[in-house]
C-alpha cells in the first residue's frame, strides 16, 4: 500500500507579530487578530528562499529514515515563490539530497495546494511501479502586498514527504480532488504581490472546494468525520479551517494538533503539509487522519491516511533525528517591521 | 653572483590622486628615480614592475609593455616585465630585479610598483583586493580581506596576551611617523581613542586598524655594486633577497596566527646576509592591518609570539625606540597602493641608510623590508645596508 | 562567478563532498585526487562530510564586497570539520552567539545571486548547535 515513508519540516527562526504590522498601517490589531486568529507569522532569513527551505525539509525527512537517495525516482516542489520562474527548484533539491541524476523532477504551482498536488503525483508514480520513492515538497516564502490583509498572514516554511511502498509510517488509502476555474486569488507573471477577490475567496473559493473534495472522499471511503482521529485543513487563518471542520462534522479536538497557523501564519504550499506533519509528530499507530488542502484558482486535494506501527519502530523511523513542528515553532527571533521589510525584499534597492 | 646596489629611488605622494592616471603615476615615480640616480632613460637595461590588478582597476593588462612605453623606452625595446604576488607585487618586483642584476644578465634595472585603485568604486576595489585570497573557497563564502585578517586577530587574541589598546598603538605609532613623511596619504597624528572607537569593519578590526585604498607609485634603480659609485655617492647594498610561499587560503595554514612564509623568508634572508637579527637597525613591515605588524615582528623572530603588543606599548618599535618599525608610517599612514608598497618600503630603508629621512631619521646601517601577499601566501624579505 | 565555474563545484558547495585516503585515513576538503602524505601508496575515495565541526576563529563582517553588501553584518568563520579539514564559511547567528570553539552543523542557504536576473548560488553555511537539539 502506498504511503508516507518519512517526512520533514523546516520553519525559519524569525517572526513578526501581527500587532507590529498593524502598528505600521494604523490598523486595529485586536480586530485583526480577532478576525484571523493569527498572532504572528514566520519570516525567512536574508539568505533563505523556497529552495533552501525545501532542501532543509527534505534533508530532515531523510535524516529520520535510512533511505538511499539514489532510490528516489522523483522530486516535485510546489510553491508560489519559486526562486526562478524558469529553472526548477526541484533540480536544486534533487542535487542537494543527492537523488540526481536518475530521477524525474518538476516544479508545481497551484497556489497553496501545489505541495499536495506533488504528493498525488508521487502516489501515482509509486503505485504504478514506475518509481520506488518520490519526494513531494510544499515550500513558500509567501508575499502579501504591504498594507493588504494578506500581509498579516503570508509566512515562510515548508514540508517534505517521501512517498513509497516499503513499510510506510502512514498509508494513504485514497486521495481525490475537486478542481474548478475560480479566480479567488491570483498573481500575474512579473507582479510582486498577489491580488484577491476579497470576500469572494471564502464561500466560492475555500469553502466550496474544501467541502466538495472532503465530501467526495468521505463518500468514496464510506466514512464520516467521527471515523477519524485527526483532521487537517488548509489554514490561511485560524477561522476558515475551524469553520469548515465544524461544517463537515469534525471536532475542535480533531483539528487542534494540526492547526499551527496561529503561531506560524500561512505558509501557502507548506500549509496543509506542515499541519499534517504536526499531526504525525504526535500520532499513534492506527490513528486515522483526514487531510484536505486548498489552492486558489482553485482546487482541493483530500487524503485518507492511516498511521502504521512503523512510525514507532526505531529501526525504521526515528523522528528525533530532525526537529518537530513544535520544536521549530519554539524560541523564535522577533523582528520589527523595518527588519521584516528588509528580509522580505520589500525595500527597493539600487540595482 | 654579483653584489647589487640601489643607486636611485623615487616615490610619488600616496593618496586619492584624481588627476593622475596609472601611466602618470608610473612616469612620475620613474622620473624621480632617474633624477635621483642622475641617469637618463637610455641607460636602463630592463624593468620590472609590481602591480596587483590593473586588469580589474583600470581594465588594462600587459603592464610590462605599457610602462616601458610610458617611460619613453619602447624604441629601445628593453625587456619589461610585470610581476604579481598580490600585495607583495612590489617586493617581488624588487627581488626579480635584484636577481637579474646579481646573475649578470642585466646591469641597470628599474624595479617599480604602481597601483591606481580609485578609478573604480569602493565596492569593486574591495572585491578586487579579495582576489589576494582564495576566491573559490574564501571569497565566494563572503570573506573580505579585512575579514581574513580579523580572523587572524580573533585567533591571536584568543591565544596570546594582546589588548585592544596595544593593537591600536600600532596605528598611533605609524600615524605619528607618517606625519613626518611627505609622501604619506595621512599626515596627521591620531589618538588611541580615535582608533579604538572607530567603526567596526570586521570584528575586532576597526576602521583605523586598516590601511586605506590608495593610488601611488614608487621606483628604484639597481646596478651592480662594482659600478654603483659611478652613479651615486650613497649606494645601498642589497645584502639579502628571500621569498617564501604558503597555502593561499588562511584556513589551510598550519597556524592561523603565524605566517610561516614570513618565518621562512626571514630565515632565508638572514642566512643569505650572514647576519644575526640583532644587527637589524630598523624595519619596514607589511602592516596592511595593525595585527599584521604584530605578527610580522614576531614571525621575523624579533621577539616571541605574544610579545609584540607589549613591545609596541613600551615604545620599542617607535621612532626613538630600540627597533624602529615602519618609520615611513607603514601601509597604515602612507596608504597602500598595492603594487607600489614593496618598492616604497625599499625607498624608505634607502633614505634612512643614506641619512635622507629628515624628521623620520633614525640611526642605523642595516635595514629590512617585509612585504606580504594576501594573508601570507607570499612573503618577500630584503636586507639592505650601507656600503 | 560564471555559471560553469559555480556549477563545477556544486557537489562541494551543496553537500561538502570531499575525499578520504583509505591508506592513511586522512580526509580532504576540497577533494584531493592524490594523497600528499601517501602519494602513490594512497587510495583515495569520495567522502561526504556530514557537516559537524567547531569554530576555530571568526569575525563579523560589517563592510562587505558588492555581492554581499546587503547581507551585513554576518559572521564569517574558519570551521574545523570533525574529520579534520578546515574551511571558511558563514555562521548564521547573532554575532554574540559565536565564539572560538562553538560547535556548529551545516545548513543549506543562498550564498549570493548574480543581480536580479542572474543565477542564484546556493551553498553550505553553518549554525551553532542548539543545546538539547
Amino acid at each position: 500500500m502506498v504511503g508516507i515513508i518519512t517526512y520533514g519540516v523546516y520553519i525559519p527562526r524569525f517572526r513578526i507579530r501581527v500587532d507590529e504590522i498593524a502598528r505600521v498601517w494604523g490598523a486595529n490589531s485586536d480586530e485583526i487578530t480577532g478576525g484571523l486568529g493569527v498572532f504572528e507569522k514566520s519570516v525567512p532569513d536574508l539568505d533563505e528562499d523556497s529552495a533552501t527551505i525545501a532542501v532543509e525539509a527534505a534533508r530532515s525527512a531523510l535524516a529520520r529514515r535510512p533511505v538511499d537517495p539514489e532510490d528516489i525516482g522523483a522530486v516535485y516542489v510546489g510553491s508560489e515563490s519559486h526562486p526562478y520562474a524558469v529553472k526548477p527548484t526541484a533540480c536544486t533539491v534533487g542535487e542537494a539530497i543527492r537523488a540526481t541524476p536518475n530521477m524525474t523532477a518538476a516544479d508545481y504551482e497551484f497556489a497553496c495546494k501545489a505541495g499536495t498536488a506533488g504528493l498525488q503525483t508521487c502516489m501515482g508514480l509509486v503505485k504504478s511501479g514506475m518509481i520506488r520513492y518520490g519526494m513531494a515538497i510544499g515550500s513558500d516564502v509567501a508575499q502579501g502586498a504591504p498594507g493588504d490583509a494578506l500581509e498579516y498572514t503570508a509566512a515562510a516554511g515548508g514540508a517534505a514527504f517521501l512517498v513509497g511502498n516499503d513499510e510506510p509510517i502512514a498509508e494513504i488509502h485514497h486521495t481525490c480532488s475537486f478542481t474548478t476555474d475560480t479566480p479567488d486569488f491570483w498573481r500575474r507573471e512579473g507582479q510582486n504581490y498577489p491580488r484577491h477577490g476579497g470576500r469572494f475567496t471564502g464561500d466560492p473559493g475555500y469553502f466550496r472546494h474544501v467541502q466538495s473534495a472532503a465530501r467526495m472522499l468521505l463518500g468514496k471511503m464510506g466514512t464520516s468525520a467521527s471515523d477519524y482521529d485527526y483532521a487537517i485543513f488548509h489554514q490561511p487563518n485560524a477561522k476558515f479551517p475551524k469553520r469548515v471542520a465544524q461544517v463537515l462534522g469534525f471536532s475542535a479536538e480533531q483539528v487542534r494538533p494540526g492547526l499551527v497557523v496561529q503561531r506560524l501564519g500561512n505558509t501557502y504550499s507548506g500549509s496543509s503539509l506542515i499541519g499534517l506533519a504536526a499531526t504525525l509528530d504526535q500520532a499513534s499507530p492506527g490513528d486515522r487522519i483526514f487531510v484536505t488542502s486548498f489552492g486558489s484558482g482553485a482546487g482541493s486535494d483530500a487524503f485518507d491516511i492511516e498511521v502504521t506501527g512503523a512510525i514507532r519502530d526505531p529501526a525504521i523511523f526515528d523522528r528525533g533525528q530532525a526537529p518537530t513542528v513544535e520544536a521549530l515553532l519554539r524560541d523564535p527571533i522577533y523582528l520589527d517591521y523595518a527588519q521584516y521589510a528588509r528580509h522580505k525584499g520589500k525595500i527597493v534597492m539600487q540595482q | 653572483m654579483r653584489d647589487v646596489a640601489v643607486i636611485g629611488i623615487g616615490c610619488t605622494t600616496f593618496g586619492e590622486k584624481w588627476e593622475s592616471s596609472f601611466g602618470d603615476l608610473f612616469v612620475e615615480a620613474g622620473s624621480l628615480a632617474l633624477q635621483d640616480a642622475e641617469l637618463s632613460g637610455e641607460q636602463i637595461d630592463a624593468m620590472y614592475v609590481g602591480n596587483m590588478s590593473a586588469g580589474r582597476f583600470i581594465e588594462q593588462e600587459h603592464i610590462g609593455a605599457l610602462i616601458a612605453d610610458y617611460a619613453g623606452l619602447s624604441t629601445r625595446h628593453i625587456p619589461s616585465t610585470r610581476v604579481e604576488a598580490a600585495c607583495a607585487s612590489g617586493g617581488l618586483a624588487f627581488r626579480q630585479a635584484v636577481i637579474a642584476v646579481a646573475s649578470g644578465m642585466e646591469d641597470i634595472v628599474v624595479a617599480a610598483g604602481v597601483e591606481k585603485m580609485t578609478d573604480v568604486g569602493t565596492g569593486a576595489s574591495v572585491d578586487t583586493l579579495a582576489g589576494a585570497a582564495d576566491r573559490e573557497w574564501e571569497g565566494f563564502m563572503g570573506a573580505t580581506f579585512p575579514g581574513l585578517y580579523a580572523m587572524i586577530a580573533t585567533d591571536y587574541m584568543h591565544r596570546y596576551p594582546l589588548t585592544r589598546e596595544q593593537l591600536g598603538m600600532v596605528a598611533v605609532k605609524n600615524h605619528r611617523n607618517g606625519a613626518k613623511n611627505p609622501i604619506a596619504q595621512f599626515r596627521q597624528e591620531i589618538s588611541l581613542e580615535t582608533v579604538v572607537s572607530s567603526s567596526l569593519v570586521a570584528d575586532p578590526l576597526r576602521l583605523f586598524d586598516c590601511s586605506p585604498i590608495t593610488d601611488g607609485a614608487a621606483a628604484v634603480i639597481l646596478a651592480p655594486l662594482e659600478r654603483a659609485r659611478g652613479f651615486t655617492d650613497t649606494p645601498v647594498k642589497v645584502l639579502a633577497t628571500a621569498q617564501a610561499s604558503d597555502t593561499i587560503a588562511l584556513h589551510d595554514r598550519r597556524d592561523i596566527s603565524c605566517l610561516d612564509a614570513t618565518v621562512v623568508a626571514g630565515e632565508r634572508a638572514f642566512a643569505m646576509a650572514g647576519l644575526p637579527r640583532e644587527k637589524i637597525d630598523f624595519l619596514e613591515v607589511h602592516d596592511c592591518f595593525t595585527i599584521a605588524e604584530i605578527c610580522a615582528i614576531e614571525d621575523l623572530g624579533f621577539c616571541r609570539k605574544g610579545e609584540a603588543g607589549r613591545l609596541t606599548e613600551e615604545g620599542v618599535t617607535a621612532l626613538q625606540g630600540d627597533l624602529p618599525v615602519n618609520t615611513s608610517g607603514g601601509l597604515k599612514a602612507c596608504g597602500h597602493p598595492v603594487g607600489a608598497t614593496g618598492i616604497k618600503q625599499v625607498c624608505e630603508i634607502v633614505q634612512q641608510l643614506r641619512g635622507e629621512a629628515g624628521a623620520r631619521q633614525v640611526d642605523g646601517e642595516i635595514g629590512l623590508t617585509h612585504n606580504v601577499g594576501g594573508t601570507g601566501a607570499t612573503v618577500v624579505v630584503h636586507i639592505l645596508g650601507v656600503t | 562567478m560564471s555559471v560553469a565555474r559555480f556549477w563545477r563545484k556544486i557537489p562541494q558547495r551543496y553537500n561538502l563532498v570531499g575525499t578520504r585516503c583509505e591508506s592513511c585515513g586522512r580526509h580532504y576538503f576540497p577533494p584531493r585526487s592524490f594523497c600528499p602524505d601517501c602519494r602513490r601508496g594512497g587510495k583515495i575515495v569520495e567522502y561526504r562530510f556530514p557537516g559537524t565541526g567547531k569554530v576555530v576563529t571568526y569575525t563579523v563582517i560589517r563592510s562587505a564586497s558588492e555581492q554581499f553588501e546587503n547581507t551585513t553584518p554576518y559572521v564569517l568563520a574558519i570551521i574545523q570539520l570533525d574529520e579534520g579539514p578546515r574551511l571558511t564559511s558563514q555562521v548564521v547567528a547573532r554575532p554574540g552567539d559565536v565564539t572560538v570553539g562553538t560547535r556548529v552543523h551545516s545548513v543549506f542557504r543562498r550564498i549570493m545571486a548574480d543581480g536580479e536576473s542572474g543565477v542564484i548560488h546556493y551553498g553550505t553555511k553553518f549554525v551553532p548547535v542548539k543545546s538539547g537539539k
